[in-house]
């Protein structure tokens, strides 16, 4: 069945509240998901203070400022700062995103931010999420063109009108805010694709260049690896880039009853 | 979920599991499909409802077992079952992760629809067909 409650060895146990930094003016309080696979410990939630003065104004800003100046265990992914890895994101107070592009002012007027990794996936520590099972997920839908023809001396060429077809898809950083943001996902991550995947698939299908369609519709054509989708729409709610997911998705079901009508 | 707590399989391989079904979008479409007919067919049953409702037993059943209502109550009550069916079987697929459990469950499901449709449909040509004139 599904989950409803963590199993015991998941459960949150209350943390370490580290200390106030001294003089600071205006501080921010961050609640931050702690979990060590070497102690043996259950995961736990650490408060921090942050003073807004000595700090930037992005959340990843702030959990820089925890690693450099109150707590260097603190374990994260980040890389590019600006919204264009997808290494950052994580859960900030109930929604999936990207850390660097969440300004601490965002979240509940600046008072409090809550942090904990992507939801329902295997943690590696604090968080980190592993997200290998999503990455393979991806590489499962042939993200590359694929053609019969063979290649062209120079280039395969595409009029602007089929380019802009591939606009709202090709932004996709992979940060996998949407797929462990899906409900579906979370009970059949095993068999549904998720909304990133997906979303990376319908980009394909309809890349004018490429000559697979049909069998990337067959390979999609199943009921857990598509038809998990119920347009619970969490994808679209909190991509980062202003992706919709399920929009792709639907899509892709119309070209498949399309194929059969 | 059966997956042993040993194993050197690939990710790859376990997400492919055993492949694609090929099969889902029949379902998708027969679901669309009569969600449209539900929509039409309730809005005639509701009518059938109100007509019938607060009248004495004779005139309730000659209202109900007029031609053109028992034709919607009956295209009503096939059209509900098969949308209830697989409605039922995707919560099921979403929720239930144990294969025992879940082809009960499924199997369960159909025998139900099935069941509750039967009733229905004999309780509306018991009716229709009675009809004296």
């Amino acid at each position: 069945m599904a989950e409803f409650t963590l199993p015991k060895n998941s459960r949150m146990t209350e943390g370490k509240t580290w200390p106030k930094p001294a003089s600071a003016q205006r501080v921010t309080t961050f609640r931050v998901y702690r979990w060590n696979p070497d102690d043996g410990k259950n995961p736990s939630i650490d408060t921090y203070y942050v003073d807004r003065d000595d700090c930037g104004p992005m959340v990843l800003d702030a959990l820089l400022w925890i690693k450099n100046k109150v707590d260097p265990t603190l374990t994260l992914r980040r890389s590019c700062r600006e919204g264009i890895c997808g290494s950052c994101s994580m859960n900030i107070n109930g929604a999936n995103t990207l850390a660097c592009t969440m300004g601490i002012d965002e979240c509940s007027d600046g008072k409090l931010v809550k942090i904990y990794p992507l939801p329902h996936m295997p943690v590696v520590k604090d968080l980190v999420p592993d997200l290998t099972t999503f990455y393979t997920q991806h590489a499962s839908i042939e993200p590359y063109l694929k053609t019969v023809t063979p290649s062209p001396e120079k280039e395969w060429r595409q009029s602007p009108e089929d380019r802009q077809k591939l606009d709202g898809l090709y932004e996709c950083i992979l940060c996998a805010c949407c797929t462990t943001s899906c409900p579906s996902y979370w009970w059949n991550g095993d068999r549904y694709l998720g909304p990133a995947a997906l979303l990376q698939a319908y980009r394909w299908l309809i890349d004018s260049r490429d000559e697979d369609t049909g069998e990337r519709l067959d390979r999609l054509e199943d009921p857990f690896r598509l038809y998990r989708c119920h347009t619970i729409m969490n994808c679209a709610n909190v991509c980062p880039k202003h992706l919709n997911p399920a929009k792709a998705i639907a899509e892709i079901k119309k070209m498949m009853v399309t194929r059969q009508l | 979920m059966a997956e042993p707590t040993r194993t050197l399989r690939t990710t790859l391989s376990k997400i492919q599991g055993l492949g694609a079904a090929h099969a889902g979008t029949e379902h998708f479409w027969r679901q669309r499909l009569t969600a449209i007919a539900n929509l039409i067919l309730i809005i005639a049953f509701v009518g059938i409802l109100l007509a019938a409702g607060g009248r004495d037993y004779a005139t309730a059943v000659a209202i109900v077992s007029h031609p053109a209502a028992s034709i919607v109550l009956l295209l009503l009550v096939i059209s509900v079952a098969i949308h209830m069916r697989i409605g039922m079987t995707v919560v099921i697929e979403d929720y239930v992760h144990d294969k025992g459990m879940k082809l009960a469950a499924v199997i369960l499901n159909t025998f139900f629809a099935a069941a509750v449709a039967a009733a229905a449909l004999f309780a509306i040509l018991k009716l229709g067909l009675g009809r004296v004139v």
